[in-house]
């Protein structure tokens, strides 16, 4: 398995945007990982369901939109050069 | 601490000794006095290429080399230039990492080099692997032989692609492109693996003190494994390279389970009242597990297919 850095960055942008598109009410809900359901626990050592939610919530909300300036520009230089 | 003293004594005086032949002045690094090893080398090529050759220690003498007024202001404006790129070089560097941070990993000398390898090797006699603080701070490499440093790993890299390129040339394998694959592959499996390893830790809330760097530096130690066994493949055959292997991975795998041991799991006289503390430790063995057996099976990834 021969890696590039490119595969890499391919494999982050790819990443980064599958934890983006996770709907909150049609998929995180259904599955028990609602923004209510959440978070309640505030001693000093949140479980690792809650570190999860935080994780999906934080990526979302920060990277929004450079993924739609990252995404266009894959979009851009993949149609221009394969 | 019965650190003999002699012994780096007169490595800080070889470091201030030895002058920067062919740096000018304008590189002098001004970092402060706990880190001794001069970080020159840093941005140093990239500007030496585009400096006049006439550059000698001391920038005050130059001026006194040229007698024609146009060369003259013609090396203040460069020299001047020099100096705004290494400080925007220096702003930008210090906004992603802090560098005095990464001075520290690379404050080591001969001793601390000599015996961590050592120890990589055959870390079963070790027997003290606590890593001492100094007025809580983590003491330098060059102080404590337990402390993660930078400097292995790097060259252990580097070292272990030019190995790969010479074990592909003895196979009539090699081309430079091969070379590159070789390389980048390599650095991007310590980043998945320093990726996991943080993504692990944020997790399971282990509030340690390990910070990227030191995971870099124990991700690192691997290529030192690596480079002992494609040696003994090229030297000894097939069986040479799987007896080295298992060495190697034996070794490795006990020196990972033994310093990760100390910063990952809890101790338990620390931890709060058991708030779901009865699977936190558990989760946090098989982090340290999972990381060691990880080192063998990413050693015989990246090197079976050198030694055929």
């Amino acid at each position: 398995m021969a890696f590039t850095l490119y595969a890499l960055i391919q494999t982050a942008i790819l990443c980064t945007n599958a934890i983006a598109v996770l709907h909150e009410e049609r998929f995180l809900s259904k599955i028990g990982c609602g923004v209510s359901q959440g978070v309640g626990g505030f001693g000093d050592d949140p479980g690792v369901k809650a570190q999860i939610l935080n994780l999906i919530r934080s990526v979302r909300t920060v990277m929004r939109v450079p993924l739609i300036l990252v995404n266009s520009a894959c979009i851009i230089l993949l149609l221009l050069f394969g | 601490m019965d650190l003999p003293h002699h012994g780096y004594r007169a490595t800080k005086q070889r470091a201030r000794g030895a002058p920067p032949t062919g740096d000018s002045v304008l590189f002098e690094d001004t970092s402060s006095a706990a880190s001794g090893a001069s970080s020159q080398g840093f941005y140093a090529p990239g500007y030496n290429m585009g400096e006049p050759s006439n550059h000698m220690q001391g920038g005050v003498g130059v001026n006194n080399l040229f007698t024609d007024p146009m060369a003259n202001a013609a090396v203040m404006y460069g020299s001047s230039l020099a100096n705004q790129g290494k400080d925007m070089v220096n702003k930008e560097i210090s906004r992603f990492m802090s560098v005095n941070k990464l001075k520290y990993f690379f404050a080591v000398d001969t001793r601390y080099v000599l015996k961590k390898l050592m120890i990589l090797m055959f870390p079963y006699t070790h027997q003290d692997w606590e890593v001492r603080y100094h007025r809580d701070s983590p003491m330098t490499p060059r102080q404590d032989v337990n402390a993660p440093d930078l400097y292995i790993p790097t060259m252990a890299f580097i070292t272990y692609i030019l190995l790969a390129g010479m074990a592909l040339g003895i196979q009539k394998r090699f081309s430079p492109e091969i070379l590159g694959l070789c390389a980048s592959t390599a650095l991007v499996w310590i980043i998945i693996e320093v990726l996991v390893l943080l993504l692990s830790l944020y997790l399971l809330t282990v509030h340690s003190d390990l910070s990227t760097f030191d995971l870099i530096a124990y991700s690192g130690y691997k290529y030192v494994g690596m480079i002992f066994t494609v040696l003994c493949g090229l030297l000894f055959g097939s069986d040479g390279y799987f007896v080295a292997l298992a060495w190697s991975s034996c070794a490795l795998m006990f020196f990972i389970v033994r310093s990760l041991k100390m910063k990952i799991l809890p101790s338990l006289s620390s931890d709060s009242m058991g708030m779901g503390s009865s699977a936190k430790p558990q989760l946090r063995l098989y982090i340290t597990v999972a990381t060691a057996v990880f080192q063998p099976i990413i050693i015989y990834w990246l090197t079976s297919h050198l030694v055929r």
